[in-house]
């Protein structure tokens, strides 16, 4: 097969990546760059730090690989889900790079682009994947043709449970580790518990942590750690039942809340209990990156999508199962 | 006792003319949080089969709930599982059964019974009867939000697991449900309101 070298650029959300890979796999560059955080994500603000620093960091990538424009054979960009003034910013810096210099555009759904670079960098085969970020929750399996989306959130996602958690309290941004830190010294205290068939629900959860952290008389540390066992155990326990439910062998983790290693603790107890496999990819491809657009580009060219400019639209509310997968 | 399945928290044994389900403690998790979900959820799953059965649903007849509340003793209901119908039915066949699912579903919200884990590998197919199992997630409740959920959830199923014949099917359930539950039309319009809601919807 000939080799093909693919530039990925990811703006979904606070995070620019640019990606450079080759079709067997090797990461030539991947380059993030984010948007420093006070509060929440202002996806206008966010939009316009993407757009000036999208060249400086695509010069960079492209020197990390070693590589002149030219060089690129297929541009690859997500399309979504995600916020759409950041979107847009990728679609039109990837349109424009496609025009300038001739060079074919493929449109990538996010989540997919998580799971395939997962596969890609772990011994991953046909995994069930959860998916865990600042805006997304899911539990994802290969099923006629498509990844299905098993499990769900139903409100929020859970970084942005944890995040919206520690900004009530004035903890400090991002959320998660101040928040993961703080938990390794406190114990139990009852807070809701809310799983609905293979879907979850964050904002019942997230009031009653505020609530809780704010009444005299609780330590933050008991209601860091009990905030992180109830989320974290219904996010387990979710998996488990899509596990049982698709009779897949394998889990996968991926997102920028997969780093937390007591997540990452209870899923591996859960899946070795279940005799399934159990896989974590490196870090600079779990969370927010341009490697795992580039590739997941590489996969849908190969088996022959190529998207015109009219195709390129950004979609907010991109589906993980809207797309037809073509390379399976 | 004969293990006859590993469900995701459970495991079911057959005994003589019994099943017992046992509600099998998770590492993963904290104790306490651990022992308040196996001992509500098989609590709370007894009285639901019972209220259910008064509510014109079949379930398998509880017979008893041990103490401290972790395993639950009920009758045996022979018969496959209608999620490993469905793909060797015909058409027809199966818009009957979906309308009769749909049905079931409404007598339960009819009598404010949330299943809480309505999917199709929640019933058995037992004679001509369809039994509906696994209510550890379910509560009592008149709230409408609770039902558009519980409505939700069974949607949502059919397109993760029944994707060739969701409409179909998603369409002969409505239908039973609607006659089955007078209440049905304000459960249907808040349906529509949460899956808007959510992170991800089509259109």
């Amino acid at each position: 097969m000939e080799k093909v070298i693919c530039l990925g650029i990811e703006a979904t959300a606070e995070k620019l990546g640019i990606g450079i890979l080759d079709s067997e796999g090797n990461i030539l560059a991947n380059r993030t760059k984010h948007q420093p955080l006070k509060g929440g994500i202002h996806p206008r603000e966010a939009a316009q730090h993407h757009a000036e620093n999208l060249r400086p960091l695509l010069d960079l990538a492209l020197q990390d690989a070693g590589l002149a424009m030219g060089d690129i054979e297929l541009i690859a960009f997500s399309r979504g889900p995600g916020m759409g003034p950041c979107l847009r910013v990728a679609a039109v810096a990837a349109r424009t790079l496609s025009l300038k210099h001739g060079i074919p555009l493929v449109g990538v759904n996010h989540c997919i682009g998580h799971i395939e670079i997962g596969r890609l960098k772990t011994e991953a085969k046909d995994p069930l994947t959860l998916y865990v970020s600042g805006g997304n929750t899911q539990v994802i399996a290969f099923e006629g043709g498509r990844y299905r989306v098993f499990g769900e959130t139903l409100d929020i996602a859970i970084g942005n449970c944890i995040d919206q958690f520690a900004r009530n309290l004035d903890l400090g941004a991002p959320g998660g580790p101040v928040v993961e830190r703080l938990a390794r010294k406190g114990s139990y205290v009852p807070l809701p518990y809310t799983v609905k068939g293979m879907d979850l629900s964050f904002s019942g959860l997230l009031t009653a942590a505020t609530g809780a952290a704010r009444t005299e008389g609780n330590r933050i540390e008991d209601v860091c750690f009990s905030l992180q066992e109830t989320a974290f155990a219904m996010i387990t326990e979710v998996t488990e039942r899509a596990l049982a439910h698709t009779e897949k062998e394998e889990v996968l983790m991926a997102g920028g809340v997969a780093v937390n290693s007591r997540l990452q603790e209870m899923v591996r107890t859960m899946a070795r209990e279940r005799g399934a496999g159990f896989f974590v990819p490196p870090g600079d491809v779990l969370g927010d990156n341009g490697a795992m657009i580039a590739w997941t580009g590489i996969l849908m060219h190969r088996s022959g999508i190529t998207h015109r400019l009219e195709e390129t639209r950004v979609e907010q509310r991109y589906r993980t199962d809207q797309v037809e997968v073509t390379w399976r | 006792m004969r293990l006859i399945g590993r469900g995701a928290e459970a495991n079911l044994y057959l005994e003589g003319e019994e099943v017992v389900k046992e509600r099998i403690p998770k590492n993963y998790r904290v104790p306490e949080l651990d022992r308040m979900l196996r001992t509500t959820r098989t609590r709370r799953e007894a009285r639901l089969l019972s209220a259910a059965r008064r509510a014109g649903v079949p379930t398998p007849v509880v017979y008893d709930v041990d103490n401290p509340g972790t395993t639950l003793r009920m009758a045996h209901v022979p018969g496959p599982q209608v999620k490993k119908e469905i793909d060797s039915m015909g058409s027809k066949e199966r818009k009957n059964l979906f309308r009769r699912i749909g049905e079931l579903a409404g007598r339960l919200h009819r009598a404010h019974i949330i299943h809480g884990d309505l999917t199709t590998s929640n019933m058995i197919h037992s004679g001509k009867r369809i039994f509906f199992i696994d209510f550890g997630l379910g509560e009592i409740s008149e709230a409408v939000e609770a039902k558009g959920t519980d409505l939700l959830v069974f949607k949502k199923s059919l397109r993760s697991t029944h994707h060739e014949h969701e409409d179909e099917c998603l369409e002969a359930f409505m239908e039973g449900y609607r006659e089955a539950y007078p209440g049905a039309g304000p459960v249907l319009e808040r349906l529509a309101e949460i899956e808007k809601r959510g992170r991800y919807f089509v259109r």
